[in-house]
């Protein structure tokens, strides 16, 4: 075995064995890297499903909280939820997707709208806190809206707006030049080729990146204890006005107390939080799958 | 040089800025009615912008500005009073790169006429526009081959069907010009000689301005010929010379021109 032979020179296989032994340990560190969330979250799953598997039951979701373990339940939470969320994407999504069609459509390429788009991507960094703050001094002070779940669902708008744009916007400008080009040259204004166009093939990703904002504003917390939402609600919500609760408040709220039984039932809490914020996700992931147009 | 048919559009000093730079300098040129005029030249001679003046689809551009006039039936479709949707409508544009809407080949050639509203009460009927997408797709040189599926994605169809199909949007609104930026260049030499025998048919009852990189193509189907290069000294596109096309190509009196069509540069 000479070293003049070709392909069998020993220091270089010596060097390449030491390259090949880098990759590997590369490809462990990375590996390791992915199971370390997935075993996270699997143990939570777990941990969550073995507290609360008992304590999910009809009456969760039909009785109002109450100081009786077994008489208690997320009526309101859930009630509330609801209607944060609808109330939410109703003002959230226009205002968003209005926004991203100016920004990419219509806004030029000056300063301000350079300006107007690092204040959108600082928004998006905001501690949720902060926008709590906000909403308590605009909306349940100066428009006396109160505690009410309209004032939470503004407070909850302008927290996902630029969630919204920033998705929108990308979903715009996937749409090819071309597509508009095409438009333009067949006699369209500018705002048919936006309305018969631009919009309906962005459609999906504007959507997906909704959905992905109202799952965030499912789990938001902060804001809503700033604004006052209460813990105890023992009533149904009638309206935009009514005081209201979250999912995420009732399970801390029962999470605080002293019995173990209502750490059972913040668990089962955990379950229908996570079942819900999942199903979110995967519509989102299905919307981008099937609906999303490939150019 | 000896005009027969009638002038349907001219082209007075026309001069292109994008930002700074100039992009077409000085170019006047007269484009007879009902024949195809191919514009040729070597790469960024600013033939495509000299195309899109045509249709102002270069205000499109942010940063260009157009100088000149463009006499369409002699009005100015550059002067203050003259919408540029009224100017698209009229003169219709096919691109290089085919670019169907990602909707039914019906709606893609049915939508123009309907958001235009050229019906005189500005509604169409249903049976109207299904004749009106027929008779546009028969034009087109398309409507074997699609009538079966017309509800099918206009993404559906090869390369040279989704050309054609762009060509049967644009003549759905009659418009009496239609401009083609390198129709075929993004097509097969199969589809790409269909696009041609199209584009000679479609002369009896339009105006061609066709851009071309291809000179074989340009000899085999255009009846008038202008050559574009750039100036030497400051890197704008100029009109070289304009005629008949057996001319440009057999006899050229620029020898720019001669060595183009040669094969010398460009």
């Amino acid at each position: 075995m000479s070293l003049n032979v070709p392909l069998k020179d020993r220091a270089f296989e010596r060097q390449l064995e030491i390259r090949t032994r880098k990759g590997k340990i590369f490809e462990l560190a990375a590996l390791l890297a992915v199971l370390t969330g997935m075993v996270v979250l699997l143990a939570l799953l777990i941990d969550v499903t073995v507290d609360g598997l008992t304590w999910l039951r009809p009456g969760l979701f039909t009785e109002f909280p109450s100081r009786f373990p077994d008489q208690a339940g997320l009526r309101s939470a859930l009630q509330g939820t609801l209607w944060m969320i609808v109330l939410t994407a109703i003002l959230a999504f226009p205002l968003g997707v209005g926004a991203a069609i100016y920004l990419e459509e219509y806004g030029q390429e000056n300063r301000l709208a350079r300006f107007i788009e690092i204040n959108i991507a600082n928004l998006a960094g905001v501690p949720s806190i902060i926008y709590g703050l906000l909403g308590l001094g605009l909306f349940v002070r100066g428009l006396e809206l109160g505690r009410s779940v309209l004032a939470g669902s503004l407070t909850m708008a302008l927290l996902v707006l630029p969630i919204i744009i920033v998705a929108s916007r990308e979903a715009i400008r996937a749409v090819p030049r071309s597509i508009r080009l095409a438009a333009f040259a067949l006699g369209a204004t500018q705002w048919q080729a936006i309305r018969y166009h631009v919009l309906p093939y962005a459609m999906p990703g504007v959507l997906t990146g909704t959905i992905l904002a109202m799952s965030r504003a499912i789990g938001e917390t902060a804001p809503l204890i700033t604004i006052g939402a209460l813990t105890y609600i023992a009533f149904d919500l009638r309206g935009p006005l009514d005081i209201f609760t979250v999912l995420p408040i009732q399970i801390f709220n029962w999470i605080s107390l002293p019995q173990e039984e209502f750490h059972g039932l913040a668990a089962a809490g955990i379950m229908i939080l996570l079942v819900v914020l999942l199903g979110m996700n995967s519509l989102a992931i299905v919307l981008r799958l099937r609906l999303q147009q490939r150019w | 040089m000896t005009m027969e048919s009638k002038i349907v559009i001219q082209v007075n000093n026309v001069n292109v800025w994008y930002g700074p730079a100039q992009a077409l300098k000085d170019v006047s040129l007269k484009v007879p009615a009902k024949k195809i005029t191919a514009i040729i030249g070597p790469s960024g001679c600013g033939k495509s912008t000299f195309l899109r003046c045509f249709n102002r689809m270069n205000e499109l551009v942010p940063t260009a500005r157009t100088e000149g006039e463009v006499l369409y039936h002699g009005q100015n479709i550059y002067a203050n009073e003259v919408n540029p949707v009224e100017v698209r409508r009229r003169i219709g544009m096919v691109f290089q790169k085919p670019n169907p809407f990602p909707k039914s080949i019906h709606e893609n050639v049915a939508w123009a006429a309907r958001i235009n509203h050229l019906q005189s009460n500005g509604r169409w009927k249903n049976t109207e526009l299904e004749q009106l997408v027929e008779t546009s797709l028969r034009k087109a040189a398309l409507w074997d081959e699609v009538k079966d599926k017309l509800h099918q994605s206009g993404l559906s169809l090869s390369g040279g069907q989704q050309q054609r199909l762009c060509i049967a949007r644009a003549i759905a609104i009659e418009p009496e010009i239609i401009l083609m930026d390198e129709p075929a260049s993004a097509l097969d030499p199969i589809a790409s000689l269909k696009i041609e025998e199209l584009m000679r048919e479609l002369s009896k009852n339009y105006t061609i301005i066709v851009v071309t990189h291809n000179m074989q193509q340009a000899a085999r189907v255009s009846d008038y010929t202008a050559f574009f290069t750039l100036d030497e000294a400051d890197r704008a596109g100029i009109l070289v010379e304009h005629g008949p096309s057996n001319q440009i190509f057999t006899n050229p009196r620029d020898e720019r021109t001669e060595g183009y069509v040669t094969g010398r540069f460009g």
